[in-house]
């Protein structure tokens, strides 16, 4: 299912992969001690080791290198036992060091494999091809003084996991989709927080293009990029520029690049005559990273419930489409939202959880996604309340009301914000099953439209719906339309 | 009371312990020693108000019963050692004005044990250098001169004030550091015991770095008994170096039996190294003759990967040492000389503040781990590590503990080989191989040259073999009995 680029001089295919960098979920940084909170004062979360202050050494944080294995274990990754230290040795102000502690050719982590899905439906396997610690560098800031640059080391040091794929992806929406999938990944496993507006997780993306089934081609990088969004236009303007490029005669120069939001384009960052020696070499002051299979095993163990495992679950245990099982599991927050609910419509109702399942799950992907979609707001930001959400799906399973009245009642819970008890209460919308009434209503109407019933009875099946609509015309959607059926059709058939 | 100067550590601590004497006439004596020694250029910080208080909490230690080995011992600190508060600038210009916020690991041992601090002696500029000529603050005389020359000689480097404070009587002891031989050379050329013990016994932490896996504490003492006094307060585990061991760490004095009797001392037949002075070899087989007849067996050994060390040292060292100064950059500390941008800012500092020595092992380290270059040098040389090592550990099959001479020759002129780095170089061909493999040595005066200069033998031990290191260089030192003292030239000569 490669998909091809039309040029002037024929068709193309584009090669990608990703370079995502993931801040490690953890109290301390990667070799000290210093805390690591989002949006604190600049250098207040600074240690001496994170500083470079003469003579100081780094010990590695038990925490960050569980981490890393938890999220090696969470992609079906290979968890190197043995692992080392490198350092990566180049100037700038923001990097006290002068150096970063990264892993280069024996990373924790090694080769495996995630699945992608994509928006057909179908999926697609991309290659990991490793994940190692490294420690983040801290923030220049270069607009604080006319001729001076502030440095804030705050996230100097803090760990990060670069998870490096293989150059499987052919397309912008398959780079989008393995992106989507690690941050899930991470997500679930509890590593990282996946928020790229804070910088907790981006992307360096390489692409390249070449003539299908021939090798490689050269690949430019483009550096830093932090959403989802932004990697599928850093894809597609870098495809059609390597295109253009090749096709009028120019060659494609292996180079950094930067993602301009403004235009949706990249440009180039530093040429690789002036790209930096890094003269890696092992860490003199870490020994190597050492630890047991029983350690990982028991991190194994211990691991939260990771998305295709919960999928499984919803299908097997609840009762729930496959299709609503992918769709509720691909975001943590989803899957959270709908077990809470689920648990909360359990309680209200007192009805078995395997026949919720499928209600509570319906309800969300249709009604709630709907409506947070036209909202531009995510789960999280939901307006209605897990509670309010339960109260409203006891109310149409207890009969209180239909579920076309339940629509009505959401929309005004969303524009209100009201319990939809409160709702039903007060524009009256309480469903009619008083057989009595509605009896008499039947009547009334079979009288208005002798000619339709003759009709009807004369062989024209199809009217019976006709005479449903009346009823509930009549009692303003109100009436419950199982007993309208159970009543109507013995008086019709007459 | 100029008695108190002559003092041996182990008979210091006896007189404070019996209350013959107090710390603070000891301490006194010394700072007086000091001032008047002021022209060997031994110290480049005094602490004589910090040392006074020092004193009095020693002798409030010692009044109270809680004395240790080190109590009331006014001692100097290396200046590459961090000290709260306190000049540590490694002798070098680039880290003017730098005290730092925090104690060494090492240091904060010694003062918890109730030793004095009188300041920080001199060095080579971060360590590099066999002669004490490469500091900003100007060379080290030596005490020793030789007989009948009023010309001044060096005391060997990098530990050259620490060694030229204790020969001056100015100091009971100092702590040095060796990472190729910068304590025991010292040692030798100034009639001192010289210990470096096994690389992790000591912490880093706090220890400004030259070459991180070579770099260990150790002390400069007038015997050896003090040698195993001063290690056993220096040495313990470290959780902040995560390159130091967690054994315990024994009664080194306690070791001192006086029998070495069916012990097999090893002599390395590649140690006789072409165009050795005669006299050196002539002692190294008085050495063999006073173990031999000490009890001791002596056995040929051979250490075949020898003339490999040296080159093999001077590509490993400098390569650590181009990444560990990357921090001195002009950003955080110490110096900073203003440029038009960062590049230039980096450039004018790290001109101004590095001396030629450092400048020269940066500049080598940075090529020997460039891309093209890592394999041939780096890597060809951490192998060759490596044999170096299973050499010792082939020897140790074979024998106990190894006897060398310590260095080539006896101190050298001032200003003899300071144009010559090759000639300088050489100084460490007999220390560095225990360094590569990270073993102890100790140097133990063992006669003079010809001209009245004092020579060292140097015994190498096994790995946290200090116990039985410390033992036969005591057995050597009672053979040897090496009584000679400089002949007083400078300050009051009175």
């Amino acid at each position: 299912m490669s998909r091809l680029y039309p040029g002037a001089t024929g068709d193309w295919e584009a090669v990608i992969g990703l370079e995502i960098h993931a801040q490690v979920i953890s109290e301390a940084k990667l070799f000290s001690g210093a805390a690591t909170a989002f949006g604190a004062e600049p250098n207040t979360q600074v240690s001496f080791v994170c500083s470079a202050q003469p003579g100081m050494l780094p010990v590695i944080n038990e925490e960050c290198v569980r981490q890393a294995v938890r999220t090696g274990l969470a992609m079906g990754c290979k968890i190197n036992l043995r692992s080392i230290f490198d350092r990566k040795n180049y100037f700038y102000a923001d990097l006290p060091q002068g150096y970063q502690i990264s892993q280069f050719k024996d990373p924790i982590v090694g080769e495996g494999v995630v699945t992608i899905d994509l928006e057909d439906g179908s999926t697609k396997e991309i290659g990991v091809e490793r994940l190692h610690l490294e420690q983040d560098a801290g923030k220049s800031m270069h607009d604080q003084h006319p001729t001076m640059t502030y440095v804030d080391l705050n996230r100097s040091g803090v760990a990060l996991m670069e998870i490096v794929s293989k150059p499987d992806m052919r397309t912008p929406e398959e780079a989008a989709a393995y992106f989507k999938k690690i941050r899930s990944i991470v997500r679930y496993a509890g590593t990282c927080d996946g928020n790229m507006e804070q910088g907790s997780m981006r992307a360096d993306v390489n692409v390249s293009v070449r003539r299908p089934g021939e090798a490689f081609g050269t690949r430019t990088e483009t550096k830093n990029v932090n959403s989802i969004r932004y990697v599928t236009q850093v894809v597609e303007s870098e495809i059609r520029r390597q295109i253009d490029l090749i096709e009028d005669g120019g060659t494609v120069n292996q180079e950094t690049r930067l993602f301009e939001v403004a235009t949706g384009t990249t440009r180039p960052m530093r040429s690789k005559e002036e790209a930096h020696d890094y003269r890696y070499f092992p860490d003199p002051d870490l020994l190597p990273l050492e630890f047991s299979q029983e350690f990982v095993d028991q991190l194994a163990k211990e691991m939260p419930e990771l998305a295709d495992a919960k999928k499984e679950r919803f299908i097997r245990d609840l009762h729930i489409t496959p299709y609503n099982a992918a769709v509720l599991t691909a975001e943590k927050e989803n899957a959270d939202y709908f077990e809470t609910l689920l648990a909360a419509t359990v309680d209200k109702t007192g009805k078995p959880i395997s026949e919720l399942g499928s209600l509570v799950s319906n309800w969300i992907t249709s009604d709630l996604f709907g409506a947070l979609k036209k909202l531009g707001k995510s789960i999280n930001e939901s307006p209605v309340s897990i509670e309010h959400a339960a109260e409203l799906l006891g109310l149409q399973l207890d009969g209180t009301i239909s579920g076309r009245i339940a629509k009505d009642v959401f929309d005004i819970m969303l524009d209100t914000g009201n319990s939809p008890e409160a709702i039903v209460e007060e524009k009256g919308l309480k469903q009619v099953s008083d057989t009595g009434a509605i009896e008499a209503m039947i009547d009334e109407i079979l009288a208005e439209n002798a000619d339709k019933v003759e009709e009807y009875r004369g062989g024209k099946d199809k009217l019976f719906g006709f005479f449903v609509g009346q009823v509930m015309k009549k009692t303003g959607g109100k009436a419950n339309p199982q007993v309208v059926n159970q009543l109507l059709r013995p008086k019709l058939d007459g | 009371m100029t008695e108190l100067t002559k003092f041996t550590l182990s008979e210091a601590r006896n007189a404070l312990h019996k209350g013959d004497i107090s710390s603070r006439e000891l301490t006194e004596a010394h700072l007086n020693a000091m001032e008047d020694a002021k022209e060997l250029n031994c110290f480049v910080a005094v602490t004589a108000e910090k040392a006074m208080e020092m004193a009095d909490n020693a002798d409030a230690m010692i009044k109270a019963g809680n004395a240790k080995g080190m109590t009331g011992i006014p001692i100097g600190m290396k200046d590459l050692y961090c000290t709260k508060g306190v000049h540590s600038q490694t002798c070098s210009h680039i880290l003017d004005g730098f005290k730092p916020e925090y104690e060494s690991t090492v240091s904060q041992n010694l003062w918890d044990d109730g030793a004095v601090m009188l300041g920080k002696t001199n060095m080579d500029e971060f360590a590099m250098g066999s002669s004490n000529e490469n500091s900003y603050y100007g060379p080290v005389k030596n005490p020793w001169r030789a007989a009948g020359s009023d010309k001044d000689t060096v005391p060997g480097g990098s530990s050259g004030g620490s060694a030229a404070a204790v020969a001056a009587d100015i100091a009971i002891a100092t702590t040095g550091t060796d990472t190729g031989g910068s304590i025991r050379q010292p040692a030798s050329f100034a009639g001192l015991v010289g210990l470096k013990p096994t690389y992790g016994r000591c912490s880093r932490w706090g220890m400004i770095a030259f070459a991180s896996s070579l770099d260990q504490a150790g002390p400069l003492t007038k015997t050896v008994r003090d040698a195993a006094i001063m290690m056993e307060s220096m040495a313990g585990y470290d959780p902040k170096d995560s390159t130091s061991i967690n054994i315990p760490v024994p009664n080194y004095e306690a070791a001192l039996k006086g029998d070495i009797r069916g012990l097999k001392v090893g002599v390395p037949s590649e140690y006789r190294v072409d165009g050795m002075p005669q006299e050196i070899e002539n002692l190294w087989q008085k050495g063999i003759d006073w173990l031999k007849d000490a009890g001791a067996e002596i056995v040929d050994i051979s250490l075949p990967h020898t003339k490999y060390a040296l080159p093999t040292y001077y590509i490993v060292a400098p390569a650590e040492c181009s990444s560990n100064l990357a921090r001195y950059d002009g950003v955080k500390y110490g110096l900073r000389v203003a440029g038009s941008s960062l590049d230039d800012m980096y450039k004018k500092t790290r001109a101004a503040g590095f001396g030629d020595e450092v400048k020269r092992r940066i500049l080598i380290g940075t090529y020997v781990l460039s891309a093209g270059y890592y394999d041939a040098y780096y890597l060809k040389a951490q192998k060759v590590r490596t044999l170096i090592a299973n050499d010792f550990k082939a020897a140790y099959e074979k024998c106990d503990v190894i006897l060398t001479p310590t260095a080539p020759s006896a101190a050298f002129a001032l200003g003899d080989k300071v144009d010559d780095p090759l000639a300088m170089y050489l100084n460490d061909v007999f220390t560095v191989p225990a360094s590569l493999a990270g073993l102890p040595g100790i140097s133990v005066p063992a006669g003079l040259s010809a001209e009245g200069l004092p020579l060292g033998l140097q015994l190498l031990g096994q790995a946290f073999g200090e116990e039985q290191l410390l033992n036969v260089a005591d057995v050597l030192e009672t053979a040897a009995g090496f009584k000679h003292k400089p002949a007083k030239w400078w300050g009051d000569a009175s």
